[in-house]
Order: C-alpha cells, then structure tokens, then sequence
C-alpha cells in the first residue's frame, strides 16, 4: 500500500511541477491543482497509512485508531487550497481580458498576441 | 541598580528623545530651536559631570536591562574612564556645534531638521561609547552611519553633497557589516556579548584559531569609520557637508569611533604580531599619506579633511603599537585633536562664510580684517604642528617617543623615520593654513568682503582654543581624565605624569627635524604644487564610482537573468534549488532502518491507482485540450477521495469529493472565457528541461514519501484522541480539533477563506470598471452556446434535489462531532446544491430569490465562530474553551449540544458565503459580458408553448428576452 500512496504522490508532483511551468495560465493553474493533490496526500500520509481505524473513537472499549491530526490539516488544507485556486483562477482571467493574452511571461505578452 | 546607572539611561536616552523638538520648536524660531536642541545635549553632559568623579576615582557604573536574552541581547550601559573621556567629548562639543550652527546656517536652511540630525547622531554616537553590550553597540554603529548620511547629505541641492553621502554610507556602512560579523565570532569565543565578559576573555580570544578572521573583521570595521587607508578617500568627500558638520562628526566624533573601538578591544585584540603589523602600518601609511595630500589641497576642509586622516592614523598606529605608554599618548592625543582640530574646522567655516570662498589660492591677508578668527585659527593650527606650550606639542612628542623605540621587521629605523616625515608634513600644512590664509598681503578680489563674525560664531572656537593653551601650558590639568581612559584601555593601574619638558630625548630631535623640515617645506610649496598637479595620481572617487557601477551591472545581471518576468522561471529556480537541497540532506546523513510493515494491496485500490496514474499522465500530455483536462483532473480528485475512504480518513473523503466538485464548476465557469485550446508553442528543449525538473521533483518528493511511509514517528495525537471525548464532548476527533484543539487554527482559516471571497468579489468589480469591460462586450461565444442552456429535465430534478440536499447538509453539519463531517463540509454540499440551482435556471432567477447576500453571510460566519470563542471568556476560561451537555427531548433520541457547535455553524457560514460569493463573481462576468438573461426558471415556458402553439423558434430567441 505504502508504494501505492508514494508513486501517487510522485507521479503527482511531477506533473504538478511540469504543468506549473507551462507558458499559459491554464495550464499552470492545472498544475497547481495537482501539486494541492500531492501536497495533500504527503501531509495525510505523514500521520502513517491505516486501514479501518478511523479516528471515530469506539463506543465499545479498546480500539486503535490512525493519526487523526494530519486528516485535521489536511482538512482545511483542501478547503484552503480551493480557494486559492480561485483566487488564482480569476488574477488569471483578469490577466487575460485586460492584457489579451494569457501567457505567463511579460517580456512575450509585450510583443503583443501571438496565441 | 545605582544611582548612576539611572542616569545612564537617561544620556542613552536624551538625545533620542530630545530629537523629537527641534523640528516642532523652529516654528517658534531659529534661537528657540537652538536652545531646545541644546537642552538635552546640556544635560546629559552635566549628568556625566555629576558620574565623572566616580569613574575618576576608578569606578565603573553599570545598568542593565534585559532585552532579548535569548539573542544574548540586552541594554546595558556602562561608564569608565574610556567612555567618560568620549562621551564628555561627544556632549562638550555637541553643545559647542550647536551655538555654532546657530549663526552658521543661513535663513534658507531648514534647521529644524538639522538639530534633530544632529541629536539623532549624538544619541547614536554616545550609544556606541556606553554600551556594555556589543550588539547594542552595533545598532549604535550602524545609526552612526545613518545618521551621518542624513548630516552629510543636509545640503540635498548639492550633488557633491548627494554623492558624498552615499560615499560614506556605503564605505562605513560596509565596514559596520564586517564588525558585525567580528563581533559575533568574539562573542561566540568569550560565550557572552556582554563587553564586561568579553574583556576578561581576552587570552582565550587570543589563542582562539578564529582570532585571526576577528580581529581583520573588527579592524575593516574601525578602519573604515575613521578613514584608514586605503578607506580614506570618503572623508574629504564627505565634507560636503555644512561646517558644522564637519567639525562635530569629522574631526570629533564620528571618525574617532573607530579608534575608540580599537582602544576600547585594545586588552582583547592586541599585542599580537598580526595586531602590531596591521593596525600600526595601516595607521603609518594613513599619518604620512594623508599628511602628504593635505599638503596640496587648496579648499580649506579638504586640507582639514586630510589632516583628520593623517592625525587617525596616528591614533591608529599609537594603539598598533600596544605598548601601555603608547595608548597613553594616544588617549591624550585624543583630546587634544579634538581641540584644536574643532576649532580649525569653525575657523574654516567662519572664512568660508564670511568670505564666500575656501580656496586657499583665493585667499590671503585676512589677519588685518579678521584679527579674532586670525588669532584663534594661528593658536590651533600652531598646536596641529607641534609647536610647544601648545598642547598638540605635549603628544606628538609622545608618540615620537614611542616611534622612536619601536622596531618594524626587524628594522630600528622604517618607524621613526616615517613619524617624522609624518610629522614634518603636518607642520608644513598646519603653517601653509596660517601663511595662506591670514598672512600675506591683504587682497583686493575676495567674493565677499570679509570682517569677523559675530561673537556667537566666534565663541565656540575661541573656547577651543583656550583649551589649546590651557593644556599646553598647563597638562597636568588633564592627568584626571587622561590616566581614567587610559585605565581604562589597557586594563593595568597607570599613573602617566604628563610634562612639557622631557629632557633632551630622540623625541626632541626629532621634533625640531620635523618643525624645521616643514617650514623649509612650505617656503618650497609654489614649484613643489606644480610638480604635484602634474604628476599622476589614482582618483579615488573615480576608483569608487567604477566600483559601485560593476557592482550595480553585476547584481542587475543577476537579477535580470533570474527574474525575467515569467513565472515559469522562478518557480523552475525554485524547484531545483528544493529538490537540491533535499538531496544535500539525505546524502548528509542517510537514512534509518524500517520499522513498518507493508500494508498489502487490495485489487480494487490497485484499480484507482492506475486510474490515478493513466489520468494524471493523461492531463499532462493531453493538457493542450482544456475542457479534457478539467474532465481527467475530476478523474484524480474522485481517486483520492476513494483512497482516502479506505485509508481511514472518512471526513477527507467527504472534503475532497465537495471540493472537487465546486473547482470542476469554478474552472468551467473560468474557461468559459479562456481560450480553450492551449496553443502548442514550446520548443522541444524546453519540454526536456522542464520534464527533466518534474522528474527530479516527483522523484525527491516521493522518494521521501516513500521513507518515511515505512518507518514510525513519535506523535502528539495520543494526547487528542484521549481528550477527544472527556474534554471536547465529541467522538469524531478529527472534528473536535478542527473546532476545539486547535480553534484557533480554524478561526484563521475561515477568515483567509472569506478573504479570498472578498478577494475575488473585488478584482471582479476592478475588472468590470477597467478596459476589459469593452472586451467582455464584444466576447464571441457563438460556437459553445447550447440551444437549451436551462433545459427542463434539469430545472425540475435540481428543485426536487434542492431540499434533500439541504437536508443532508444540516444532517452531515449535526452529526459532525461525532461522526464524520462538519461545518467545512455541510457548507460545501449546501454551496453545491445552491449552484445547482444558478446551473438549472441561470443567474437572474436565482439570484433574485437569493434571501441573504455571501458578504453578510462570511461576515457572519466569522462573527459567530468569535463570539463563540470569546463566550468562554464569560466563564473565566480562555478563547475558544468549549462547554457541552447532553439534552433529552422525549420524541427524539438523547443528542449532545456544545458550544463547539456553535463555533461550527461559524465555520459552515463562512465557507458556503466564500464558495458562493467566488462562484458568482465569476457568473458576474457572464451576465455582464452581454449574455441573455431569463427571468422564468426555463428560457421558455413549456405550458405557454403548448397553449398558444406557437412555433418554438420565435420564444427562444434569446435577444428579446428581457434582462
């Protein structure tokens, strides 16, 4: 299980990472939506990987439960990450309708459109 | 703590405080002002009169405050004989330039701001002397260089001015950054940063392996305030600044806290080889070049200036030599600089002003129309040339004394015979300033005519000038504080007797060489000033400017090359430096065994990962078609959720799937108007490299999953699953530390979130106003436009679904505590079912019967989770406690109520009003980009149709449907 939760978040990352620095903004806001994924899960599988042992704590004595304070993070991390998102989301569609173009780099939006 | 220590505070603390007034106090006029400014300098000098004969008598006064004790940093302020001698002398003067200055400056020069200058310097420059601490005393430091720049750059029409301040900052501001290093290794070495401490460690330091790198650090400090060469070359340019200036920082203080620096870490640093051979060439090639280049000034300051140079490299190398007698004389040269270098600058300052010039070449024959300034500049330029019953005799003839038994590698002679080059060079400048200047032939074309200055003006000089006799003729009046600071300097229990007449000694010869040498010198000065114009000699400032220029080009280059505008660099940057850095680290010191078993994989999860892994792979490939990658993007976010479900993480799951459904929604709403093709305009090498950084990423990051994954942590949560129930009432304990461990973490959270909605809510509005506006009008969406965007099947099953959905909102938010979900989540599915409802039937429609608006609803939100908090405070107990009780109502089950609930609803508000309120900001924009509105829930009414039977076509054209 543990490679599973491990190559996920690699492969994540990575392509978190190469979208991020494509040269348009929807793409970078892609990446970034994958690295929140993999961001998430690597703080999650900090608290160690468990099957069956919510922490919901049991109403009939004795029982193990999983790291409940990196689910606690991550919680308001997910929430957190999507509005940042769409903060992002919409400096990128602000960028677009005023400059009229939605490249990343100024130096090529100077040289006007060529999208 | 004493007394006395009191009042060292307060002189700390009075010219600081004092600096508020000047500025206010102009308005009630230039003598006002004058006298508020002399005020607090006046005091702390009769205040250092009332601790003088404590330190006398060998006292040391002490007072101390804790600061920063974990930086080691406190305020603490001592008075010995050393700082005593300084500190009367940064006051004395003080007071003196204040009078000065009064009748200095003209009408045009806002002097309101100069005293406050000036006092800022003042408190920085007697922070330097008393502190007992040495990062203190480097915050002290680098005001100094502050506020000097402020002082030297008075004059802010002048570029000279301008120029000659940046000058400064940047050599004595350099310099300050080197001690700071130096200091704190010898802070390290002696474990304490407290002066006191590090003065008795002296052997220690000394025997350190880093004394060496120290002692360079502290001395690039030193050297550089007070213009050693080659850092000389600030000094004249800095006096650009008004006489005042000049004579207060440039001949009294500022230059001379270097040489107080060296005097005070004199027990520390010296008396090593290293010690004597840099610090006493250092200061011998300082006295003989400086001596030389003021030969051939002809603006007055600028000799001054050269002179200042020359005399701090006698100080220089008289502490180089780190012979108990030699810091003798060099404290007694101290003082006497300061007199009769003071009143040569106001000399200057006064011809200059009266006779609207400083050129030497101009000027000549003034003692007829100025006989007080003539009488008073000839006793202080005849005591800078060692002539005896003046005081600069008594040690110069010191320091020859000392000269003249010192060996330099292994020779007898380099030292005595270069002092007295010093020396005779110093004679000769100090006659050329009187022959030169208020002798010859009374002159018909000065730029003004002159006449001496009001007794105001002439006042503070002709003080100094008495001092001049009065030391000369008298020296033992000095013996008090001369043997207190040099007590204090080198740590021993000195009694120096200081004398006119030492007999017939080396000394003398060569003193009469030197006197005799430089008026042959000057009597040669005409063809000896040709040759001198002619010949080639390096420019500093130009040196200086060419420095600072290829510094400029380099970190612009730097700069540009990293910064060029486009994210995708940085971040690449970024990257690689992350993923280095983790790198260095698992190299450092690898990895410990494995102490986890492998969890096995069930068939099914291994299904979601390939789904996980082909999607994510295919968003990167196929990332060009955007609407395709939002659709595999879903793909991913419902993998997660799938495994967090089945590693344990219920309320994850439940946050992933609602998120994920409202960023599908968001990015469709955006895309709605971006292009929706990704243009495929990177080069191959490009993809490489930033494939290559991806790889290296993923792989570093999972790799370090990987690790850690396989191995056991000590965690804190055992605390919270204990406490979960018995403190926080709740069961679900990822719940309760959202709303109670860690409340205050979530009161945070909710607050950036409702932020980002305002954020958003606001761009919106700045975009709607600017000139995307006319863009969004003119927007095509022809090709993308459904024919039935509010079709009925939806509109009806999002009515039916609305309620339910309410429904399990308020039933996920109630059974938060204690199973999972909670407000973040009830928030979400209800945000979900409302935008259910602008889906169906479009913006106007539902946004009219839209009962609260999202602002009111954050605001809400977060004043209902504060109240909440603070309500513990009610029962006297802190922010954000909760309290809760279980209530029995007879149809219903036995349910719980706390406050965190309470707290709860906070959060379910704020998130459901910020999810919404970015939503429809960006549904804003459609509306506002000319799109048709309906007002019915369906863009026609399917009854009407069937009734009237008219033709569908006619109905849906959207045009005349009303906004």
């Amino acid at each position: 299980m543990e490679i599973v939760v491990a190559s996920a978040v690699g492969v994540l990352t990575a392509g978190g990472v190469y979208l991020l620095l494509r040269l348009r903004t929807f793409p970078v806001i892609l990446g970034l939506a994958l690295l929140s994924y993999a961001v998430n899960v690597f703080i999650f599988a900090s608290g160690r990987l468990a099957i069956d042992q919510s922490p919901i704590l049991s109403k009939y004595g004795e029982a193990s439960y999983t790291d409940p304070l990196p689910q606690a993070l991550v919680l308001t991390a997910i929430v957190i990450s999507f509005g940042m998102t769409a903060v992002l989301v919409m400096i990128g569609l602000a960028s677009y309708l005023e400059a009229d173009t939605d490249r990343v780099d100024l130096d090529a939006a100077a040289e006007g459109e060529d999208a | 703590m004493s007394a006395g220590g009191h009042f060292l505070f307060l002189i700390a603390l009075l010219p600081f405080v004092g600096a508020l007034l000047p500025g206010l106090m102009i308005r009630a006029g230039r003598t006002v002002c004058a006298w508020t400014a002399a005020v607090p300098t006046a005091l702390a000098l009769v205040m250092l009169l009332i601790l003088a004969p404590a330190v006398l008598r060998g006292e040391v006064i002490t007072a101390e405050i804790d600061w920063l004790p974990q930086l080691g940093l406190s305020a603490s302020f001592f008075l010995d004989g050393l700082g005593l001698l300084f500190a009367c002398m940064i006051t004395g003067v003080g007071l003196l330039i204040t009078l000065y200055a009064r009748f200095y400056l003209s009408g045009d020069d806002p002097m309101g701001q100069f005293y406050t200058y000036l006092l800022l310097f003042q408190g920085a420059m007697l922070g330097i002397v008393i502190s007992d601490n040495i990062l203190l005393l480097l915050i002290f430091w680098e005001l100094t260089s502050l506020s000097s720049f402020l002082l030297i750059g008075y004059w802010k029409h002048l570029p000279e001015g301008r120029q000659g301040a940046r000058m400064a900052l940047t050599v004595t501001g350099a310099g300050g950054l080197a001690m700071i290093g130096g200091m704190l290794i010898l802070g390290n070495i002696a474990g304490s940063y407290n002066l006191t401490d590090i003065l008795q460690a002296g052997e220690a330091i000394r025997a350190s392996e880093m004394y060496l790198p120290a002692l360079i650090l502290i001395l690039l400090g030193a050297f550089t305030k007070s213009a050693q060469f080659p850092f000389h070359f600030w000094l004249p340019h800095a006096m650009a600044a008004p006489t005042p200036v000049s004579a207060y920082l440039h001949s009294a203080t500022m230059v001379k806290a270097g040489v107080f620096l060296m005097a005070r870490m004199w027990p520390v640093l010296a008396g090593t080889d290293a010690w004597f051979y840099i610090v006493t060439t250092t200061g011998l090639v300082t006295m003989v070049l400086g001596a030389l280049i003021a030969l051939f000034k002809d603006d007055l300051k600028a000799l001054l200036a050269f002179s200042t140079v020359s005399h701090l490299g006698l100080l220089t190398m008289l502490l180089g030599f780190g012979t108990q007698a030699a810091a003798v004389a060099a404290v007694f040269h101290i003082i006497n600089h300061l007199t009769f270098k003071a009143a040569l600058f106001m000399t200057a300052g006064i011809v200059d002003h009266e006779t609207h010039t400083r050129d030497i070449k101009r000027l000549g024959g003034l003692r007829h129309l100025m006989p007080v300034t003539f009488g008073i500049g000839t006793i202080a330029a005849l005591s800078m040339a060692g002539i005896p019953l003046l005081n600069g005799f008594l040690s110069k003839e010191m320091m020859l004394e000392e000269a003249s038994h010192t060996d330099w590698f292994g020779s007898h002679y380099a030292v005595p015979v270069m002092a007295t080059i010093g020396a005779l060079l110093s004679v000769a400048y100090s006659l050329r300033f009187v022959s030169h200047v208020f002798l010859g032939p009374v002159r018909d074309d000065y730029p003004h005519k002159p006449h001496d200055p009001p007794f105001g003006m002439w006042a503070a000089p002709a003080l100094l000038a008495t001092l001049v006799v009065v030391i000369g003729v008298a020296p033992f009046l000095a013996e008090g504080i001369v043997t207190a600071a040099a007590n204090a300097v080198t740590g021993a229990d000195l009694h120096p007797h200081l004398k006119i007449w030492h007999g017939v000694t080396p000394a003398l010869y060569m003193s009469v060489i030197a006197v005799l040498g430089g008026a042959v010198l000057l009597s040669l000065h005409r063809p000896l000033d040709a040759a001198w114009i002619k010949a080639p000699r390096p420019e500093a400032k130009a040196i200086f400017d060419r420095l600072i220029a290829g510094a400029v080009a380099l970190s612009r280059s730097a700069t540009e090359g990293a910064h060029n505008g486009a994210i995708s660099r940085y971040l690449a940057i970024f990257t690689v430096a992350s993923v280095t850095l983790g790198y260095i680290a698992y190299r450092g010191s690898g990895l410990s065994e494995t102490t986890r078993e492998l969890l096995v994989v069930p068939p099914v999860i291994a299904v979601g990962w390939v789904m996980l892994i082909v999607a994510t792979v295919a968003v990167v490939t196929m990332h060009h078609n955007r609407f395709r990658a939002l659709v595999l993007i879903g793909i991913i976010g419902l993998s997660i959720s799938a495994g967090f479900v089945y590693l344990s993480a219920p309320d994850l799951a439940l946050t992933q799937i609602s998120v994920e459904t409202v960023t599908i929604m968001l990015l469709l709403l955006a895309l709605h108007f971006l292009p929706k093709e990704t243009p495929k305009e990177s080069p191959i090498g490009l993809k490489l490299r930033d494939g290559a950084i991806a790889l290296a990423a993923g792989a570093g990051v999972g790799g370090l999953a990987w690790a850690f994954l396989r191995r056991d942590i000590e965690t804190i949560s055992g605390y919270h699953i204990e406490n979960s129930y018995e403190g926080g009432g709740g069961t679900n304990v990822v719940n309760v530390i959202l709303v109670d461990f860690r409340g205050y973490d979530t009161y945070g959270e909710i607050i950036v979130l409702g932020i980002a909605g305002f954020l958003i809510y606001a761009l919106m509005h700045a975009l709607l106003d600017g000139p995307a506006a006319r863009r969004l009008k003119t927007m095509d969406y022809a090709q993308d436009r459904s024919r039935d965007r509010h079709p009925l099947m939806m509109v009806v099953v999002t009515r039916v679904l609305m309620p339910i959905a309410i429904v399990v909102g308020a039933y996920i938010f109630l059974r938060g505590h204690n199973q999972p979900g909670g407000g973040f989540v009830a928030g979400l599915v209800v945000a979900i079912a409302l935008l259910m409802q602008y889906m169906a039937s479009g913006f106007a429609w539902t946004q009219e019967r839209k009962r609260i608006e999202y602002h009111t609803m954050i605001g809400l939100g977060v004043v209902i989770a504060g109240l909440t908090g603070a309500g513990a405070w009610l029962a006297g107990q802190p922010f954000l406690t909760s309290a809760y009780t279980y209530v029995h109502l007879p149809p219903i089950e036995e349910f719980e109520l706390a406050t965190a609930m309470l707290f709860d609803l906070g959060v379910f508000l704020t998130v459901l009003g910020a999810v919404m309120l970015m939503l429809y900001s960006l549904s804003r924009i459609a509306r506002f980009a000319g799109e048709t509105v309906n007002e019915g829930p369906m863009d026609y009414d399917p009854g009407a149709h069937v009734a009237t039977n008219t033709a569908a076509n006619t109905v849906t054209d959207p045009a005349t449907e009303g906004r």
